[in-house]
């Protein structure tokens, strides 16, 4: 057994990297869907200023953290439903004011470091007290349980808003559910990855997986192994190195999506190499086209002329013509 | 569908029907109604407010006044959303991650179970059957974003298939589609009429359903210029603007033979001062 898993602060925190790394790829998966990848960047401006409200008045900065960052999520799903080109503006308002309000105030709190803000700006879950955590647990467990029970929901409406609409989902409420998710998610990380990389262990494992999946849920499956390998992984090293945590899951988060994206990119040369174009013609392949139909790989190649015709993107490639059937 | 009722309940009943955004009205005083098995295309110059109708029908764009009533019920108390199938513009899809051509179609089947309960194996079925109904059954696992533009539009009519729809609403289907798709596209709709799917399909390209609708209704500067078989249009669109054709021809020479497969069961209500 590895040393560190003796000390109860490193079981703690290897549990809150664990819990952070499932629910922030899961949250953010929408995000990206919706093309509003950096708006958990902007709740974590926001959280700040809670932060700093908590440790002025003396009150739990977990509370006011949430609650600043669920003003603020339902501020900008209320911007955002009254589309006004001026929304931009709005939101910038809102998450420097968030930023520089908080930075300000905990400058004048008693109570509070430089150090302070830094663990909670880039994260420092080993000095986080276990009173702490176990309210972020629970909150985590609430978004994982809340998300995967709406994911299809949730789906469906960042896949194609209007016609969520025509055909009667509550689209607002919808979207105000994953800005409130996300205001949690954001929070319950802050003390993991802190409130300025939050958005990077929503976005980054989701880019990775997009490579990797196929579908939404196998997309969606390897993210939250990428957020958990990077969460955790990156607990431990900056137990070792004595890092923040914060940075450390991030770096390797980026480390992941590069490995992935180099190793996709040789894979695609290699392909494009073999790849040979079908002839064009104006017919389209399908189960009942009149042309033979051969399972091949995770796909079907249809045989046209002799020679197996498989659709791939606008065209169709040459496929395999030995009679020897299904590779 | 059944259209052996005496007097069926229409499928849609729009009396005096305004529609716009905020305060704009774009389609004022529509009078429509939709029977079952009516296969409708819906024409008009850009900017006539076609789309705009039928957003206002689906609850996208403001109810500015008049009736609308799905099977009956006025639409501010209807809530049996899975009778009306929605094909929207293709670009209404968000290609922003991975999602297979199943798994956008299964989207379909959501308004017919609680938010909490999971999909079974009869949804499943369904999403399988509607992907074949559109000729996509061989491309369940393809993801969406690497389908043509044509097959794009496909899905969309699966999706709203899925939901088991009594009525298909149809935005530009045919518009900016290959060759190839097209003949499968006329095709799946030409199969959908036969089986006697109401349809209304919002479109410019009439030359690509003309053999599929049996009637039509015709926009102009927001308001209902014309509507009756597509034999009527013919005539009507001669007399209106001679030379000055903005639909295409209904009486190209290679069809006019044919004409329509079905009879028309609308009298033509000229508007507007029309003496066609």
């Amino acid at each position: 057994m590895p040393d560190f898993l003796g000390y109860s602060f490193m079981q703690q925190a290897l549990v809150a990297a664990l819990l952070v790394g499932i629910a922030a790829p899961l949250v953010g998966v929408f995000l990206v869907q919706r093309r509003m990848s950096l708006i958990g960047d902007g709740m974590g401006h926001v959280a700040l200023a809670g932060v700093a409200i908590g440790l002025l008045t003396n009150t739990q900065p977990v509370l006011t953290a949430l609650a600043a960052a669920v003003v603020a999520a339902v501020a900008i799903e209320l911007i955002r439903l009254r589309g006004r080109t001026s929304g931009d503006i709005a939101l910038a308002v809102m998450f420097y004011g968030g930023i520089a309000l908080g930075v300000v105030l905990i400058s004048q709190s008693s109570a509070s470091s430089p150090a302070n803000l830094t663990a909670y700006l880039f994260g420092a879950i080993l000095t986080t007290s276990s009173s702490d955590l176990v309210i972020f647990a629970g909150l985590a467990v609430v978004v994982l349980a809340v998300t995967l029970t709406l994911r299809t929901r949730l789906f469906a409406v960042a896949n194609d808003e209007e016609y969520a609409r025509a055909t009667g989902m509550p689209v607002t409420a919808l979207n105000l559910t994953l800005a409130i998710l996300t205001a949690v998610t954001v929070v319950v990380s802050m003390r993991v990855v802190g409130l300025l990389l939050i958005s990077a262990l929503m976005i980054l494992p989701n880019a990775t997986a997009q490579i990797l999946g196929r579908s939404f849920r196998t997309a969606l499956a390897w993210a939250v192994v990428v957020g958990v390998l990077s969460s955790v992984l990156g607990v431990i090293g900056s137990y070792y190195a004595g890092t923040p945590s914060g940075g450390s899951i991030v770096l390797l988060a980026i480390a992941a999506y590069l490995v992935v994206a180099v190793l996709a990119a040789v894979r695609d040369r290699l392909a494009a190499a073999r790849h040979r174009r079908a002839e064009r013609h104006d017919h389209e392949h399908g189960p009942e086209c009149g042309h033979e139909a051969i399972p091949h790989d995770d796909h079907v190649d249809y045989l046209h002329d002799g020679h197996r015709h498989a659709p791939h993107e606008g065209h169709y490639d040459e496929h395999a013509t030995s009679a020897g059937g299904p590779s | 569908m059944s259209v052996t009722e005496p007097v069926p309940t229409p499928v849609l009943r729009l009396a005096a029907a305004s529609f716009g955004y905020s305060d704009r009205v774009v389609v004022s005083h529509v009078d429509l109604t939709i029977e079952p098995g009516d296969v409708i295309a819906l024409l008009g110059p850009n900017g006539s407010g076609k789309s705009t109708l039928v957003r206002g029908i689906l609850g996208l764009a403001e109810h500015l006044g008049g009736e609308v009533e799905f099977f009956g019920v006025p639409r501010d108390r209807f809530t049996d959303h899975t009778r009306i199938g929605y094909v929207p513009q293709r670009h209404s899809l968000s290609a922003s991650v991975r999602a297979t051509a199943e798994e956008v179609v299964a989207v379909g089947r959501l308004s017919h179970r609680p938010w909490w309960k999971p999909a079974g194996t009869a949804d499943a079925a369904i999403v399988r059957k509607a992907l074949a109904t559109v000729g996509l059954g061989d491309r369940m696992k393809t993801d969406v974003s690497t389908l043509s533009g044509g097959q794009q539009r496909r899905v969309l009519i699966a999706r709203a298939l899925a939901s088991q729809p009594d009525i298909l609403v149809m935005d530009e289907p045919t518009a900016g589609v290959d060759v190839a798709s097209q003949h499968v596209l006329a095709d799946v709709l030409h199969h959908l009429a036969e089986q006697g799917t109401t349809m209304l399909i919002v479109t410019h390209e009439l030359e690509a359903l003309e053999l599929i609708v049996n009637r039509i209704v015709c926009l102009r500067d927001g308001v209902i210029d014309f509507d009756g078989s597509p034999t009527a249009y013919a005539a009507h669109e001669l007399a209106h603007e001679p030379g000055h054709h903005h639909h295409l021809h209904v009486t190209a020479p290679d069809h006019h033979d044919t004409g329509p497969l079905r009879s028309p069961q609308v009298v033509p209500k000229p508007k507007g001062g029309e003496h066609a």
